[in-house]
């Protein structure tokens, strides 16, 4: 039991410390554009194949470096030459823009690199395991992905609160046009931003594309649980994401190793239903099985009775 | 008289939609008229939300994927027997699970617009997705549920047991829609939706609460896309977990955004460019939905009013009189434009295909050899830089055929 529960704990940790490398990127984005990101998951899925690309000629270590780079690099491109002119025809034409984008670059990296999944494989500097736990073993890289995401969270909090270009972002963010009186370029710091949130999604996808599996569906499975993070955070909160990614990393990693269901709850009450019951799947129900329902449920009940989500501002 | 002249358009329509299998009567033909009037009706549901009330919905599939299930279900009803009734009610039935879903998930999303709205929507699609793959028995897993159009009283000696049978049934019902959401715009409920769309807290100032507007938009909406599924399960006679998910939600907002939000064509427009897109590009190339992903960031960014606003954009220059001065600037446009957008095609699926030699428009080019590229790029280039300049005089040209006549002015 102590076993599944540390290796549980673990394993929620990665995968929170994970999303929140692309929850805090969309999170930011949010604050400055007032426009939620649809295609942040498909820089992430970028951010994977850029790698995986580069992983092949020059080894896994270039790819770590300059994938994140490139996606960056479009990343701003995208924001200077698309989201700038749509912003004019508003909020949803912007949303739906990024809507767009996600189908445009999933389309895209089946057009560049195949519908097939891709052998992106760790390095081998990484390939033992890091303990053995009660005979389970806890892969290196798997702590090596804590690390980096650890190392971005902590490096993203110090500029953002202590360095001049994150009080002058955060200033922007408030109050566009006075730090524009000020002389600043606000279009640039926007671009910027944009550019490293999605340097950051990039980074993410580089170091869980080995473990998660690289193909072109990737973006999907991670998209909208990086939209219910920040909306279960409160939109635009960094500190509420922050929160949100290790809940939702946690539940679903706890969800997954337990094995309790309906039929235990069932028998805890007394009550037993016969196979031909129309309700049959009701009651047989396990957690595992509903392991990846959670999120959405959890950002249900949240919009309902808390619509500003756990540290999100009260609506003017 | 005056009524007349009201219907007219509506009776032109309704010819229309049951004169088309005259012309187009292939079975492949039979077959997109199907998806179109399932597709138009879906699309008005969606802009019934999105354009009309100003939701944007990243789940509206939810409602179609539960009438379809319920169809379906009701099909096998009727094939054992268990209800008496000809099909042809069959998406009566869907439109008012559409409806009763619409009620329970609308009591508490609409009481926001905008992003809260648009992420309950994801997060309720998502959710109803992902627990119709784990309630097998109902919605049947990853293979769907199954039935069968044949059974149950004839109508006047038809059994539905061909597809053309069932497009007079679909016609007929989309034509059904199709008025009644146009008439929908036209009751003080759907013109208060406009009202709450544009402008909730000035609506609220003059009595009416917003959310009671965005409710009823809401449910009317769940109904006609519940209508749609219901077409959708007598046409295909199966659905699946694929017809909720975000896959087909993301459809429909294409359908809805690349036809022009706002106006009441433009879904129509939408849901038949978007399905012959579909059938008939799907032939041609594999690449279809790279294409349909470029042209929809396309329309973003450059017809945010999507097609039917391009249409519409001339109103002034059509009352004017001067869409003459128009024609010669756009056929010095389209020109070059064509042309890149066929040397843009042409490099996309040379860069894709394994073949030695590459057919296009008449051409055989040899896709290996670095001449064949190097001559098409510059083609491309210099069709865009024509494009380019011609943009100018066709700027100019709209001005003139915009501007206030001078008589007016003074």
């Amino acid at each position: 039991m102590l076993e599944v529960l540390i290796f549980a704990t673990l394993n929620g940790l990665v995968t929170g410390f994970l999303l929140f490398m692309l929850a805090s990127g969309l999170t930011l984005i949010f604050s400055m554009m007032g426009v939620l990101n649809f295609a942040h998951a498909s820089f992430y899925m970028l951010g994977a194949y850029f790698a995986y690309s580069l992983s092949l000629y020059f080894g896994f270590w270039t790819g770590l470096i300059f994938a994140p780079l490139i996606v960056g690099a479009l990343g701003a491109l995208v924001e200077r030459y698309g989201l700038r002119k749509v912003h004019a025809s508003g909020h949803v034409a912007e949303l739906v823009f990024t809507f767009g984008l996600a189908f445009l670059i999933e389309e895209s990296i089946q057009f560049f690199w195949g519908r097939d999944t891709k052998n992106y494989q760790t390095p081998d500097l990484l390939d033992f395991p890091l303990f053995t736990l009660f005979g389970q073993e806890f892969s290196a890289y798997r702590g090596f992905m804590m690390a980096i995401s650890i190392g971005i969270f902590i490096a993203l909090y110090y500029v953002l609160t202590k360095s001049r270009v994150g009080i002058i972002i955060q200033a922007a963010i408030t109050h566009p046009q006075t730090v524009s009186n000020l002389g600043h370029n606000v279009p640039l710091i926007f671009m910027g931003v944009f550019g490293v949130g999605t340097a950051l999604a990039g980074l993410a996808g580089v170091i869980a594309g080995p473990v998660l599996t690289t193909f072109p569906g990737m973006a999907t499975v991670l998209g909208s649980i990086v939209f219910v993070i920040v909306i279960i955070g409160g939109l635009g909160s960094l500190a509420g994401a922050f929160i949100a990614s290790l809940l939702i990393g946690l539940l679903q990693s706890y969800a997954i190793a337990s094995d309790v269901g309906m039929p235990d709850l069932l028998n805890l009450l007394g009550i037993s239903f016969d196979r031909s019951h129309p309700l049959n799947d009701l009651w047989t129900m396990n957690l595992p099985q509903i392991a990846p329902v959670l999120p959405y449920l959890l950002l249900v009940l949240v919009l309902i009775f808390r619509p500003t989500g756990l540290l999100g501002k009260r609506e003017e | 008289m005056a009524l007349l002249k009201k219907s007219s358009i509506w009776i032109a329509f309704l010819v229309a939609l049951l004169g088309l299998p005259l012309l187009f009567d292939s079975i492949l033909a039979i077959s997109i008229l199907n998806q179109m009037a399932i597709g138009i009706v879906f699309a008005l549901s969606y802009n019934m939300l999105l354009g009309q009330g100003g939701m944007l919905s990243f789940g509206h599939a939810v409602y179609f994927g539960l009438g379809g299930f319920l169809s379906v279900h009701a099909l096998m009803l009727i094939e054992y027997e268990t209800m008496v009734f000809s099909i042809l009610w069959i998406p009566l039935i869907g439109g008012l699970f559409g409806l009763l879903a619409g009620i329970f998930i609308g009591s508490f999303s609409t009481r926001k617009a905008g992003t809260v709205f648009a992420m309950i929507s994801l997060g309720i699609g998502e959710l109803i997705a992902a627990s119709s793959l784990i309630f097998s028995s109902f919605f049947g897993g990853e293979a769907g549920i199954s039935g069968d159009r044949t059974f149950g009283p004839t109508f006047f000696g038809f059994d539905f047991a061909q597809n053309i049978e069932i497009y007079y049934v679909a016609a007929v019902w989309a034509f059904i829609a199709t008025l009644f959401t146009w008439l929908f715009t036209q009751t003080p409920a759907g013109r208060m939706a406009n009202a709450v769309r544009d402008n909730p807290e000035r609506a609220e100032f003059i009595g009416y609460s917003s959310r009671k507007v965005r409710f009823i938009s809401f449910c009317a909406s769940g109904m006609f896309a519940g209508i749609a599924g219901g077409l959708f399960a007598l046409n295909y006679e199966f659905i699946t977990e694929e017809n909720l998910n975000a896959a087909t939600s993301g459809r429909v907002l294409l359908m809805a955004y690349i036809g022009g939000l706002g106006y009441f064509i433009g879904p129509i427009i939408g849901a038949v460019v978007l399905t012959l897109m579909n059938s008939l590009l799907s032939n041609y190339s594999e690449l279809w939905m790279l294409y349909l992903g470029i042209m929809f960031l396309l329309t973003v960014m450059f017809l945010p009013r999507g097609f039917a606003g391009f249409i519409m954009m001339h109103q002034v220059a059509w009352v004017r009189g001067n869409m003459k001065m128009l024609i010669k600037p756009y056929i010095i446009t389209g020109i070059p434009a064509l042309l890149f957008t066929a040397c843009a095609i042409v490099l996309i699926e040379m860069s894709h295909t394994d073949d030695e030699v590459f057919h296009y428009l008449g051409l055989a080019l040899n896709p290996a050899s670095p001449i064949t590229w190097i001559v098409i790029l510059a083609i491309a280039g210099g069709a865009f830089y024509a494009t380019k300049r011609s943009l100018i005089q066709l700027n100019d040209a709209w001005e003139t055929a915009n501007a206030i006549p001078k008589e007016e002015e003074a």
